[in-house]
């Protein structure tokens, strides 16, 4: 388990949550996650060997929709909500990186 | 030194349900811009994925055509990354626990069978489309996104471009057959990824693969590993390095050209999706599915050749797509013969086919009116050049029995009406007869050509010469 | 008129049979707004025209005698999505979004015609325990205007507290419904995980996500909670099983006699504050005088609860807001240069630090190298926290302990230190975690301010929870003392 997190690493999540952080929040961020994750490694000395993750809560197995379609017309109401559109699309800088999710 | 090859292959396969795989948005192509959206495909604040049923059972049977393994209780996960057609910033897919894994399909390459492992097999949505404009903008459609895809893995067991083709012949024919998807590369129903890596024949350990892009049909797919592969043994040959790269295949100059270099690995920060509930897939379930599903094209050649004696590469024509070979069989069970359907199928169907750009289904050719065609040739009241118009009014839908009739198209069979008309033929030709008698069988093309003028073409051919022979014999 | 004097069913009454008006209540709530809130800051968007044209409608109709709440003004937590009304989640990044659909718990509202009084405050996201992370304003705690109310349903919490609406819906991720309650001297009911439908609920942690209502009293809680729960199709972790009518076992026979509670040494152990614990012994106590039994037990991962808690909810909450990009709805910065200034920008602008440290410490818990030691320990974490309580629950009916280690404190007192600040849910996230229902009622006062007693109960087994909590208030003042802010009126 990695210990510490330094400021470079900080700098590579934030880079794949789409954040930035200015040289004080910067420092001040790796301060505080530091402490965050310190705490977190304290799960470290649990004996979790064989324990099955628990990742839902819910009481439901196999609930499903039946394939009917169903058509919103939110069209509009959808596109007025969008900070830019033109002729239906929604609209963005160009996508210079083609490479979608980089498959 | 000598190389070997190794090819994986990643298929997507678009399904065709009603509706989209976490929203009922309907599935549908050609719509306006954003028509077919809502707010789950928008992926707006609130709003929760609901998994489509038809999804999950089709993926099953998508799975059992590729005899893989099912899983029990498979769950989604989150798949995350950035980019504009993706309005989650995630893409729900399957990455601890796929739908399905360890199968594998036959394949066959210069005779040679070989089976080609599929690694897994799993259910996710697609997403969106971007448009570029030159401008500095992009645009995007949202109607794409959540549309179901199953995403088809192959085990590094190919390892020729020819394999690499002749795997996704098979792969597409099957899916077909399944009916879940039109299975159309140039539909985008179909798309491929392709990676490439060499190493030295003997070497344990594989080579730095190479992936592809921008290939849009099975013969690109061909080409540009046929280039990649040679390319890369140039490379190393001249005592170079294989970079981890992407690259593209040009069409025009056959060529691969790179397009980036990846460093290290993505990270997509893959956890179980928490908004849904694992699914359960019974074996009773499996086994509904099963009873539903439509013979696989391997099965049906085997029982194209024994049981109605078709010949290997007739049986594999009419294989290619589900609905040929559910044609070819409906007009058998209508009582046609097999051998003389599959001709008309693989010769005037297909170039009907062709010449229309058409697909059979869309035509007005029904199994009824072709059995019905080959039974009137069958049973002599039709001749072979009759079929011919019989067979245009039939791609018009018109009926093949009642069309004969109407055009007076009835082959004169009953030797009582011939007789007559061949005594008078005979009596009319003397010097042919002397020539019959004296060896020369052209005189009998030439008798046989006048019977065929006195009948207007409506004789049948091979009572006509069966009936003339046993007249001059009698001479 | 304030609520404190009434109940949801007298109200109800009162409008069935037009002895008042929904138009007068709904006018006074608007005057109480107005008096209080100026100071307690409970709301971040008051809907006063359509609250009256709303009123006037029901006031034609009449009031049925099944539409519980017809006529009557409550309050919603602002990431409940409200259509055609501004829904923030108290982040910059959507202080322009107004939905185009209601969060199911509002359709059910709407279909029984309720009074939307407004969209209250919380902190950002609802990642806080204070309101002050809220990017709008602070809430103040009605008993004390220098405290916090909680949080994050800390808006909620304080407008009820305050006397301006009867009830108020709120959300509780890790606390965000119980501590609020709490600190406030209301009740506060998170139901069982899929006992209300989370569609239309901004999503944070979804599978820790629960909609809840804080509220005066017992009854109305219990009378509310039925009304919002049931399975939805939209939302498939929604449960299946059938809704009790929570209030129909709440009267003068209910009682505790031989109810079997468990007390968790941990949860009245180190850190929690003696005052408080000296509440808690005297309620339990007081329920040992009712006739239940009482024993002491151990939930030994309760210690572990707090880290895995944030690293599952952090780790979730970090995909969930990546939907916040600034493309399809909400703010886009402005003077963006290229598409990664659209992401980069409208992100870093628009979140506030704690939202960033909870997705910057959920990203890198979720990031290759990483998931197995904090994602997949922290949930295998769950599995023990879970377990802790089914062997509690084999041989008990209920635990029971304080909801947060402290009574309200200061404002800015804890905002610099996010440790310190998230070892305040060490209480209320193992609740969460295992997917259990739990609630806060009054229980009495430390340093004058009130202290509210945890109940947590058996997955669906909110029935029992109502009883007991019933019993208590039935047999205690608590409840009806007031803040002296709105008992002035």
């Amino acid at each position: 388990m990695a210990s510490k997190i330094d400021e470079q690493q900080v700098k590579h999540v934030a880079s794949l949550a789409k954040l930035q952080f200015d040289d004080d929040q910067l420092g001040k961020f790796t301060t505080q996650l530091e402490s965050i994750i310190d705490l977190f490694e304290t799960i470290d000395k649990v004996d979790t060997t064989g324990v099955k993750p628990m990742t839902s809560a819910t009481d439901q197995v196999n609930a499903m929709r039946e394939d009917i379609a169903v058509n919103s017309n939110q069209r509009e109401a959808l596109l007025n909500n969008a900070p830019d559109t033109e002729e239906g699309y929604i609209k963005v800088p160009a996508i210079i990186d083609e490479s979608g999710d980089g498959e | 030194m000598n190389f070997e090859t190794t090819i994986g292959l990643e298929v997507h396969v678009e399904l065709k349900t009603n509706s989209k795989i976490f929203s009922p948005s309907p599935v549908q192509f050609g719509s306006e811009p954003n028509a077919n959206t809502n707010v789950i495909d928008w992926g707006y604040p609130g709003v929760l994925p609901s998994t489509n049923k038809g999804v999950v059972e089709d993926g099953i049977k998508a799975a059992l055509a590729l005899h893989a393994e099912i899983e029990q209780n498979p769950h989604f996960d989150r798949k995350n990354y950035f980019y504009p057609d993706n309005p989650k910033a995630y893409q729900i897919s399957q990455s601890e626990t796929p739908l399905a894994h360890d199968g594998w399909i036959e394949i066959e390459v210069d005779g040679e069978k070989k089976k080609i492992g599929i690694a897994e097999m799993h259910i996710e949505e697609d997403a969106g489309k971007n448009t570029h404009s030159p401008n500095g903008f992009s645009f995007v459609d949202l109607n794409r996104q959540g549309t179901p895809l199953i995403e088809i893995v192959s085990k590094p067991d190919i390892t020729s471009p020819d394999e690499a083709y002749a795997y996704l012949e098979a792969l597409r024919q099957r899916i077909q057959f399944t009916g879940v998807s039109d299975v159309k590369m140039e539909e985008g129903s179909m798309r491929v990824d392709v990676n490439i890596s060499i190493r030295p024949i003997g070497s344990d350990k594989y080579g730095t693969k190479t992936e592809l892009k921008n290939l849009n049909s099975f013969n690109y797919v061909r080409k540009g590993l046929a280039f990649e592969e040679q390319r890369q043994q140039r490379v190393l040959m001249s005592g170079g390095t294989i970079g981890q790269e992407t690259r593209r295949y040009d069409e025009a100059s056959g060529q691969t050209i790179l397009m980036r270099v990846k460093e290290g690995s993505d990270d997509y920060r893959y956890f179980p999706e928490p908004d849904l509930p694992v699914l359960e897939i019974s074996d009773d379930w499996i086994n509904e599915i099963k009873a539903d599903m439509p013979e696989m094209p391997s099965n049906r050649r085997d029982r194209y050749v024994n049981e109605l004696g078709l010949k290997e590469y007739d049986a594999m024509v009419l294989t290619q797509t589900k609905e040929m070979s559910d044609f070819f069989e409906a007009a058998v069970a209508k009582g046609a013969d097999a051998k003389m359907t599959a001709n008309y199928l693989m010769g005037d169907v297909n170039a009907y086919l062709n010449d229309n750009q058409v697909d059979l289904q869309d035509t007005k050719l029904t199994p009824e009116n072709l059995a019905g065609m080959v039974k009137l040739i069958d049973d002599g009241t039709i001749s072979t050049k009759m079929a011919k118009k019989v067979f245009k009014a039939i791609t018009n839908g018109e009926e093949p029995a009642s069309y004969v009739k109407e055009h007076g198209l009835v082959q004169l069979s009953d030797p009582a009406q011939l007789q007559p008309i061949i005594d008078e033929v005979l009596a009319n030709n003397e010097q042919s007869i002397e020539d019959f008698k004296n060896g020369k069988d052209r005189a009998v093309g030439y008798l046989v050509g006048q019977i065929m003028k006195q009948t207007h073409g409506q004789a049948n051919p091979q009572v006509v010469n069966q009936l003339l022979m046993k007249s001059l014999k009698a001479l | 008129m304030n609520f404190y004097d009434t109940d949801l069913t007298k109200l109800h009454d009162d409008l069935v049979n037009k002895k008042i008006s929904s138009t007068e209540l709904t006018k006074a709530t608007y005057e109480n707004i107005t008096a209080d809130d100026d100071q307690v800051k409970a709301f971040l968007t008051l809907d006063e025209e359509n609250a009256l044209k709303k009123a006037a409608e029901v006031d034609q109709q009449g009031v049925a005698a099944n539409q519980l709440v017809a006529g009557i003004p409550l309050g919603v937590k602002d990431n409940i999505v409200t259509k055609d009304l501004k829904t923030t989640a108290a982040s910059k990044i959507l202080s322009n979004f107004k939905p185009i659909y209601d969060a199911t718990v509002i359709e059910k509202l709407k279909a029984q015609n309720f009074i939307n009084a407004g969209k209250l405050n919380l902190d950002e996201f609802a990642m806080g325990g204070s309101t002050e992370n809220s990017a709008f304003q602070t809430t103040h705690n009605p008993w004390d205007l220098t405290r916090v109310p909680g949080g994050s349903s800390g808006g909620s919490a304080a407008a009820v507290a305050a006397g301006e609406v009867l009830a108020a819906l709120g959300t509780d991720t890790g606390g965000s419904i119980r501590l609020p309650a709490s600190y406030n001297g209301v009740v506060g009911m998170k139901p069982t995980y899929g006992r209300v439908s989370r569609w239309g609920i901004i999503a944070f942690g979804s599978s820790l996500d629960q909609v809840g209502w804080l509220t005066q009293s017992v009854k109305d809680n219990a009378l509310l909670t039925s009304l919002i729960s049931g399975h939805d199709d939209r939302d498939l972790t929604s449960s299946t099983k059938e809704v009790p009518n929570f209030a129909s076992q709440l009267n003068d026979d209910t009682n505790v006699k031989g109810l079997r509670i468990a007390v968790p040494k941990e949860y009245l152990g180190e850190g929690v504050d003696e005052n408080v614990k000296a509440v808690i012994k005297a309620a339990l106590k007081h329920y040992e005088s009712l006739g239940a039994i009482i024993d002491e037990v151990s939930l030994p991962n309760t210690q572990y609860g707090v880290a895995a808690y944030y690293i599952i909810s952090s780790s979730e909450a970090s995909s969930n807001l990546q939907r916040f990009d600034g493309i399809r709805y909400g703010v886009r910065a402005t003077d963006v240069k290229n598409l990664e200034d659209v992401y980069v920008r409208s992100r870093s602008e628009g979140f506030g630090d704690e939202v960033k440290r909870r997705i910057m410490l959920g990203t890198f818990s979720l990031s290759a190298g990483f998931y197995d030691a904090y994602f997949m320990k922290a949930s295998q974490i769950r599995t023990l926290i879970r377990q802790d309580f089914e062997k509690v629950f084999e041989d008990h009916d209920l635990v029971m302990g304080p909801a947060g280690p402290t009574v309200a404190y200061k404002i800015g007192s804890n905002i610099t230190d996010p440790k310190s600040m998230y070892m305040n849910d060490v209480l209320t996230v193992p609740v969460n975690m295992a997917g259990l229902p739990g609630m806060s009622i009054p229980a009495g006062f430390a340093d004058n301010m009130p202290v509210g007693l945890q109940i947590i109960g058996k997955p669906f087994d909110e029935e029992t929870m109502y009883k007991a909590a019933y019993t208590f208030e039935q047999s205690t003042d608590f409840h009806k003392q007031t803040p002296k802010l709105g008992g002035q009126k």
